[in-house]
């Protein structure tokens, strides 16, 4: 299992994947905007999406887990 | 002229419109959302009303809550600074409608401008040398791609209601083009509601150079001469000077003659009034027009260094009815200027980097000014963009300052967050800055970590 987590402080702008679904390295899971800027946070292996820690919107830091993925 | 000013902005351009205010003997309103209720420009002011939350659409975008807020501050003009609010024609109608001074241009003119692929034409008819490409907007991907076959790869596509880079890509070969036109529109009406896009051939070296213009709608309209805004991320200026070092000792005279001129063409041909900003593209020695900027520029300061003209001054003596007394041949440069753009990002990897400054001691000395949005202790946050201060310096020529830019940026002090100061200092060292030879992909081939 791993924690897919926010690589900058910001919001979540849209959530690309649904709990169940399939994904490879390098998907992208969310998109999180900061500074006028959009950062789509992948993952970082292939995986299925166990859970999502986050909705649209929802302020972040820097280090929280946004996705948990199992293998 | 106005009494009350209301400033639907925010950070350094908001406190630097209420200094040139409260110095004209105007009184000054602040809007604020709850993100920046603690920041300078908010204390600053002579009265200050809250207008939302921290998103801008709820805020500095909300053209009911800013209107609402002149109601309740009884203000009777508005400026809106850059960014936000600034080029919609909308709000500008908006505050005419209820009885308040806009300060800048028409709103006919902004809404010949706003459409870049109309402003374009527009251009083109009033004999501006245009960047080889589409007449209009391109009706759909088949279409884009008779285009790109007749105006030749590898082209730009660019969204018609774009800006700041956004809804912009480039295509090298069909292939490309039908990813980018795709993601163009996409991106187009993602941000700006509208998917209209149209393509430019695409330099592969250019300068980008674009004049100051100011008018006041009264028969009077002059060029502020020339900045050159090179040094670009993203399509995201980075670094700006006045002049450009194209024209250093009276070098391209007669190329810099024929783009003020075009920039006067351009900006007549728009019905332009108050202060704006013609873009060109200058490569192998012809220059092509790219936009007008309805809307006072995050650079304009090195215009002021270097001209003595206050500009922000100008804007609030014209949209109050006042004729612009200064003359063409008035306008003379003295010295060069360059302006940092002090950004919250990592320097290396480009990333935004918000936080609060422990640390925040701007640099002092000769020809140096600090615009800045924020002071020591204060919390920047992730909802806008990241530019915590403008470095200002000014020298007798180009090479001295640079070499006082490079003792301010070593001792301009920042931390609690990652800015891109390390990023300035790798330009301001780098030889083809210094020798002036610059393109808009300077960045990508030099001053790297």
């Amino acid at each position: 299992m791993s924690d897919v987590a926010a690589h900058i402080t910001g919001t979540v702008w849209k959530v690309e994947v649904t709990v169940g679904q399939k994904v490879s390295a390098g998907e992208v899971l969310v998109i999180l905007e900061s500074m006028k800027m959009e950062m789509p946070v992948e993952a970082p292996d292939p995986g299925v999406v166990k859970e999502i820690r986050c909705q649209p919107s929802q302020p972040v830091n820097e280090g929280d887990v946004l996705v948990v993925l199992d293998p | 002229m106005i009494r009350r000013l209301l400033i639907a902005n925010r950070g350094e351009i908001a406190r630097r419109i209420n200094r040139v205010a409260l110095g004209m003997g105007l009184e000054t309103v602040a809007v604020y959302s709850d993100a920046d209720a603690g920041l300078p420009h908010v204390r600053e002011a002579s009265q200050a009303v809250r207008i939302g939350p921290p998103p801008p659409r709820e805020s500095y975008l909300d053209i009911e809550a800013l209107l609402d807020a002149a109601r309740r501050s009884g203000a009777d003009g508005v400026h809106p600074g850059y960014g936000f609010v600034s080029e919609s024609a909308e709000f500008a109608r908006a505050c005419t409608a209820a009885g308040l001074t806009f300060v800048g241009p028409p709103p006919e003119a902004m809404a010949r401008m706003k459409d870049k692929a109309r402003a374009r034409v527009l251009a083109g008819e009033a004999g501006v040398p245009l960047v080889p490409g589409s007449a209009g907007v391109v009706a759909d991907a088949r279409a884009a791609a008779a285009e790109a076959e007749r105006i030749g790869y590898p082209v730009l596509v660019k969204a018609a209601g774009g800006g700041g880079g956004i809804g912009m890509a480039v295509a090298g070969n069909a292939a490309e083009l039908e990813k980018a036109f795709r993601q163009s529109a996409d991106r187009a009406r993602a941000a700006f509601g509208r998917e209209g896009v149209y393509l430019e051939s695409y330099f592969p070296a250019p300068r980008h150079i674009e004049f100051q213009v100011i008018g006041d709608g009264q028969g009077q309209l002059i060029h502020v001469l020339e900045r050159e805004c090179s040094i670009q991320r993203r399509h995201q200026k980075v670094v700006e000077e006045a002049g450009s070092a194209l024209f250093l000792e009276g070098r391209n005279a007669g190329l810099l003659a024929a783009m003020g001129k075009a920039a006067l063409a351009a900006a007549s041909a728009f019905g332009y009034a108050n202060a704006g900003t013609v873009e060109f593209l200058v490569s192998d020695g012809g220059f092509y027009f790219i936009e007008m900027n309805a809307r006072l520029q995050v650079e304009h300061p090195v215009t002021e260094l270097t001209t003595g003209l206050d500009l922000i001054g100008w804007q609030l003596r014209i949209a109050s009815g006042e004729r612009l007394t200064v003359k063409q041949e008035d306008v003379r440069r003295t010295g060069h200027a360059l302006e940092f753009r002090i950004y919250a990002e990592d320097p290396v990897r480009f990333l935004p980097s918000p936080g609060r400054l422990a640390v925040f001691r701007p640099p002092e000395g000769d020809g140096v000014r600090v615009d800045a949005g924020y002071g020591e202790g204060d919390l920047v946050t992730p909802y806008y963009d990241p530019l915590l201060a403008k470095l200002i310096v000014a020298g007798r020529t180009r090479d001295e300052a640079i070499d006082r830019s490079e003792r301010a940026l070593e001792g301009f002090r920042v931390e609690g967050i990652r800015t891109n100061i390390p990023l300035h200092l790798r330009i301001v060292r780098d030889r083809t800055f210094r020798d002036g030879s610059l393109d808009t992909h300077f960045l990508e081939h030099h001053a790297k970590a």
